[in-house]
């Protein structure tokens, strides 16, 4: 009973906050309506006992949006509505049909009952990290790897782009220095 | 009703009333040690030593005129102090007090009541209670792109700074004594500490006990990692335009996050509530969490702030390397 309540609560809250996120034109909405559509979905890993995934879906999410944060506050100014330049109709229109067919693809899967199986079992008495630990480093150990050299290959790619002036560190140049540089 | 949930209702009550009271008490105990550290009277005009101090203060927060600037967001802006107090209290929830005990029989309506350790289980405890006071910056996030302040907006910046430097350590910090116990529930840190002082893990992880506490005082932003509102910087950071309650319900989230963090240091390192000697549990875990948050004062009073590039590149620098290494060493000696 509870846990209806809860589903439907978390559902509808997380679809109205992703809403937002996609219609308003003010940056500090679709921002913060993001970030709490991602903690909610937290949520329902918790109402299905996975812990874990939950607060892992917390931490993470709750970090990336941060940054998006960050980014937003460099480029627009957050207390006004951004004017959104609109783009070509046709782009629009292949987006919507595509994302509309998507969408109906994917309510439509659960009708045959064949589509939908458990690939691997969790074990019976593992406890949440234990079962995710198992999955991740024996069935799903290779797009894990995969994953994870993307990661490294995304990482090094960011740092040499950001990356200049590495031999200099601002933190270790005395204050005198500094001050010198700004007047110049 | 069932005698747990009584217990659960009672000490969640307990917990919020508590806890808010002792922000207030926090601030007078900080001014008194401060001022004694630098010989100074601190409060004392107020009531006997000044403790009337709290009274007058409260006063003025709950009576002071509510202002929002004309330009801000109102939404947010009043949305940001609910986030730091909300998800304090969260963090809270998750985190062992004291040890569960029974109500006595002979008190009336409450007798027989249980009143567990912590109010929401969660096997993932450690996990739980650092991701909520991560989420508990959104607050001073929200709070400073609201106000239309430019202190507000370099609040705000030095928030997404402070929070991509340290949240690392912290997580990292951490594995290591998780690693040795083999579990994320705080409980059982507990009860793998119980053998006494030497059963501690602060003798077998000291490394991480100090990232630990170094991560914790930039993630309740105590000098020296106070950027977020540096007054000598950037005026009061992202409370700049908060005044009255608003501004007391971002007080009251920062010293619950302190209390976390005190207590977090003194279950996952310093044994918990177990019992010390003579001294029983709840007294231990009091002590502890005491010697905690006066060690924050102590730091405040001792040592000048840092600059954002300083806490980036000592966050990233050294004490992610550090940690790196305490978990290898540590992995090896585990699987040896």
């Amino acid at each position: 009973m509870f846990e209806q309540i809860a589903f439907y609560l978390f559902s509808i809250l997380t679809i109205g906050l992703f809403l937002v996120t996609v219609f308003s034109n003010n940056i500090l909405y679709a921002m913060t309506s993001l970030a709490s559509g991602m903690v909610l979905i937290a949520g329902f890993f918790f109402l299905n006992g996975a812990d874990f995934l939950g607060v892992v879906q917390l931490i993470v999410y709750v970090g990336a949006v941060m940054a998006l944060y960050a980014f937003g506050m460099m480029f627009f100014n957050v207390t006004k509505t951004i004017k959104e330049n609109n783009t070509s109709n046709v782009t629009v229109f292949v987006l919507g049909v595509s994302i509309a067919l998507l969408m109906v693809l994917m309510f439509a899967a659960p009708i045959s009952p064949e589509v939908i199986f458990v690939s691997a079992a969790p074990e019976p008495n593992a406890t949440n990290p234990e079962a995710v630990g198992l999955v991740l480093f024996t069935k799903y150990l290779v797009p894990f790897e995969v994953a994870a050299v993307m990661l490294l290959i995304a990482m090094i790619g960011g740092i040499i782009l950001a990356g200049k002036k590495m031999d200099q560190s601002l933190t270790k140049t005395d204050d005198e220095n500094i001050i010198q540089k700004d007047i110049k | 009703m069932d005698a747990l949930v009584v217990g659960t209702i009672i000490k969640i009550v307990l917990v919020l009333l508590i806890v808010s009271a002792l922000a207030g008490f926090g601030t007078y105990i900080e001014r008194k040690v401060l001022a004694f550290m630098q010989r100074r009277l601190g409060p004392a005009h107020v009531g006997p030593f000044g403790l009337l101090q709290i009274a007058a203060d409260g006063i003025k927060l709950f009576t002071k005129e509510d202002i929002i600037p004309q330009h801000a967001n109102k939404f947010i802006f009043s949305l940001a102090p609910v986030i730091t107090a909300a998800t304090a209290f969260i963090a809270l929830s998750a985190v062992p007090l004291f040890p569960t005990f029974v109500i006595p029989e002979s008190l009336p309506l409450i007798g027989g009541a249980i009143v567990p350790s912590i109010i929401a289980d969660v096997n993932i405890g450690v996990l739980f209670v650092l991701g909520m006071m991560a989420a508990g910056l959104y607050g001073p996030l929200l709070a400073g792109m609201a106000q239309a302040n430019k202190w507000g907006i370099l609040g705000s910046a030095r928030t997404a700074v402070q929070f991509l430097s340290y949240e690392v350590v912290t997580g990292l910090s951490v594995l290591a004594p998780i690693m040795v116990v083999g579990s994320l529930s705080l409980l059982d840190f507990n009860n793998a500490q119980t053998g006494g002082v030497g059963s501690w893990l602060i003798w077998q992880q000291p490394i991480a006990f100090i990232l630990f506490l170094i991560a914790g005082f930039a993630e309740t932003n105590r000098t020296p990692f106070d950027l977020l509102e540096h007054e000598a910087e950037i005026i009061s950071g992202y409370v700049t335009e908060y005044s009255g309650l608003r501004w007391g319900m971002f007080f009251i989230g920062e010293y619950a996050n302190m209390f976390t963090i005190s207590i977090l240091a003194a279950v996952i390192f310093c044994g918990g509530y177990g019992d010390i000697g003579f001294v029983p549990g709840w007294l231990a875990l009091l002590l502890k969490v005491t010697f905690f948050f006066f060690l924050m004062l102590w730091v405040r009073a001792s040592w000048p702030h840092i600059r954002p590039d300083q806490l980036m590149w000592l966050c990233w620098k050294v004490l992610m390397p550090l940690a790196v290494i305490n978990i290898v060493i540590t992995g090896i000696v585990v699987m040896i």
